[in-house]
């Protein structure tokens, strides 16, 4: 399995199958979660309407976490096994991520106005997360700052596992630091503490993020894949041309 | 550990000779410190307000500077390759280096630190900590800095670059560096961002050798 997509022919053929389905599942999922988020799930009341933010900004802020994990996996496989298509599922994925997590520091800061009073406060979820948005800049001014591309996604896969050390800081932030941003409610160990009516457009807004995550994913691959091969070819053509 | 002397001692022995380099390293933490009450205002109270804070940025900067040729010169002649090639594994080539960079650069901030935190008329009480913090906090920016020094070797624009591949994973050092000082002004036990910068410390010199040596063995492939 992990041998066979390391030829990216193989691969391509595989995300071009996926790709109709993940963005048929994203348009299906995104059209339920915001349904139910927007119109049919209550209001907060505490919070009013403004808890409705919530359906975007979970998750966008999971999906940060979710492609860095999977940029520093790739980008792990890329650099062990000198697997092709890790290297370029890594770089693909890192633009995504930083958009996810500009997206959920957008969508913190337009809820935290109303609700906290600020637009941003510094504490250590988002200070941590603010990290983790520069690691994505970082790693992408890496990868493209050699002339040799092979050297750039080799430093960049290192700097991927050395960031990593921020993952868990941003996941435990809340319980280790009495933080302005409130702990864990969906994930924990007794359940979560949401109300169904609210947890349902939660996880159908996750399945959409995650699902057109994969899609863009596919997108960017083919797109850089297919440029791959057409270089190749424009310089079999002018060596060809030249003989 | 005959080879991580040697190195170490000609990585002193270098920058003795060349005696200018780690001097401005200490210029530009003095001048960057000196900005703050010309830009902030000469009121005594804000300064005192400020000077951890400016002190650790300030000392955070000076080291990013000079982190830029920790290895530059030694991949630009070859000699890292002879390094690579020698006897002691390379994790040990780079601790040596970053002994050596920390006793160039990181020793002259810290004699400096006090005499600056004097000119920002920061309360006495933290001047005893700001010393500890800095002997904690400035090895670990340097064994950090290792790692992004290693992996930008050969890249079109370096010291930009490392700017923003280095400073994001050295705010621990500076929140809790500027915690420790400012407990020790306010009258609080300063025990727990003393520890947690013991702890980051102690993560980075088992950790950074790796990293560093894989991103100098990838430079030199």
């Amino acid at each position: 399995m992990f041998n066979y997509f390391a030829n990216p022919r193989r691969f391509m053929k595989l995300a071009t199958v996926l790709s109709p389905w993940l963005a048929g599942a994203t348009i299906v999922l995104a059209a339920a979660g915001l349904y139910l988020g927007l119109f049919a799930s209550p209001a907060d009341y505490q919070q009013g309407e403004t808890v409705r933010i919530m359906y975007v900004h979970v998750p966008a802020a999971w999906m940060a976490l979710f492609c860095y994990m999977g940029l520093a996996i790739s980008a792990a496989v890329g650099l062990i096994w000198k697997h092709p298509v890790a290297d370029v599922a890594a770089r693909a994925t890192a633009p995504i991520g930083a958009c996810f997590t500009f997206l959920a520091l957008l969508t913190g800061s337009l809820w935290g106005k109303p609700m906290w009073g600020a637009w941003w406060v510094w504490d250590a979820r988002l200070t941590s997360v603010l990290v983790l948005f520069f690691l994505y800049l970082g790693y992408m001014a890496l990868n493209s700052a050699f002339d040799d591309p092979q050297r750039g996604s080799k430093a960049s896969a290192i700097l991927a596992m050395v960031g990593l050390v921020n993952v868990p800081i941003i996941k435990f932030s809340v319980d280790w630091w009495n933080t302005l941003h409130q702990p864990a409610s969906i994930v924990r160990m007794d359940g979560p503490t949401i109300h169904p009516d609210m947890l349902w457009p939660l996880f159908l807004m996750i399945g959409a993020f995650t699902t057109y995550y994969l899609w863009v994913l596919m997108l960017r691959m083919r797109r850089e894949l297919t440029e791959t091969r057409l270089r190749a070819r424009r310089q079999i053509q002018a060596e060809e041309a030249g003989a | 550990m005959t080879g991580f002397r040697a190195i170490l001692m000609r990585d002193l022995r270098l920058a003795l000779r060349q005696g200018m380099d780690s001097a401005m390293v200490v210029m530009f933490f003095v001048i960057a410190v000196v900005l703050f009450p010309l830009g902030v205002g000469p009121e005594p109270n804000v300064l005192a307000r400020i000077a951890p804070g400016v002190l650790w940025v300030a000392a955070l900067l000076s080291v990013l500077l000079s982190l830029e040729r920790l290895f530059h010169a030694d991949f630009e002649d070859g000699s890292l390759e002879l390094l690579a090639l020698s006897p002691p594994a390379l994790e040990v080539v780079v601790l040596a280096k970053v002994l050596a960079h920390w006793l160039i650069t990181g020793l002259p901030l810290i004699v400096a630190a006090p005499v600056l935190a004097v000119l920002l008329n920061m309360p006495a009480d933290g001047f005893g900590l700001l010393l500890l913090a800095l002997l904690l906090g400035t090895p670990t920016l340097s064994l950090i800095g290792a790692v992004g020094a290693a992996l930008i070797l050969g890249s079109r624009r370096g010291g930009v670059l490392l700017a923003l591949l280095i400073l994001p994973l050295f705010i621990p050092v500076l929140i809790f560096g500027v915690g420790a000082v400012e407990a020790a002004i306010g009258g609080f036990p300063a025990r727990a961002p003393l520890l947690l910068l013991g702890a980051i410390f102690a993560g980075a010199l088992a950790l950074c050798p790796w990293g560093a040596a894989a991103g100098l063995r990838q430079a030199l492939e």
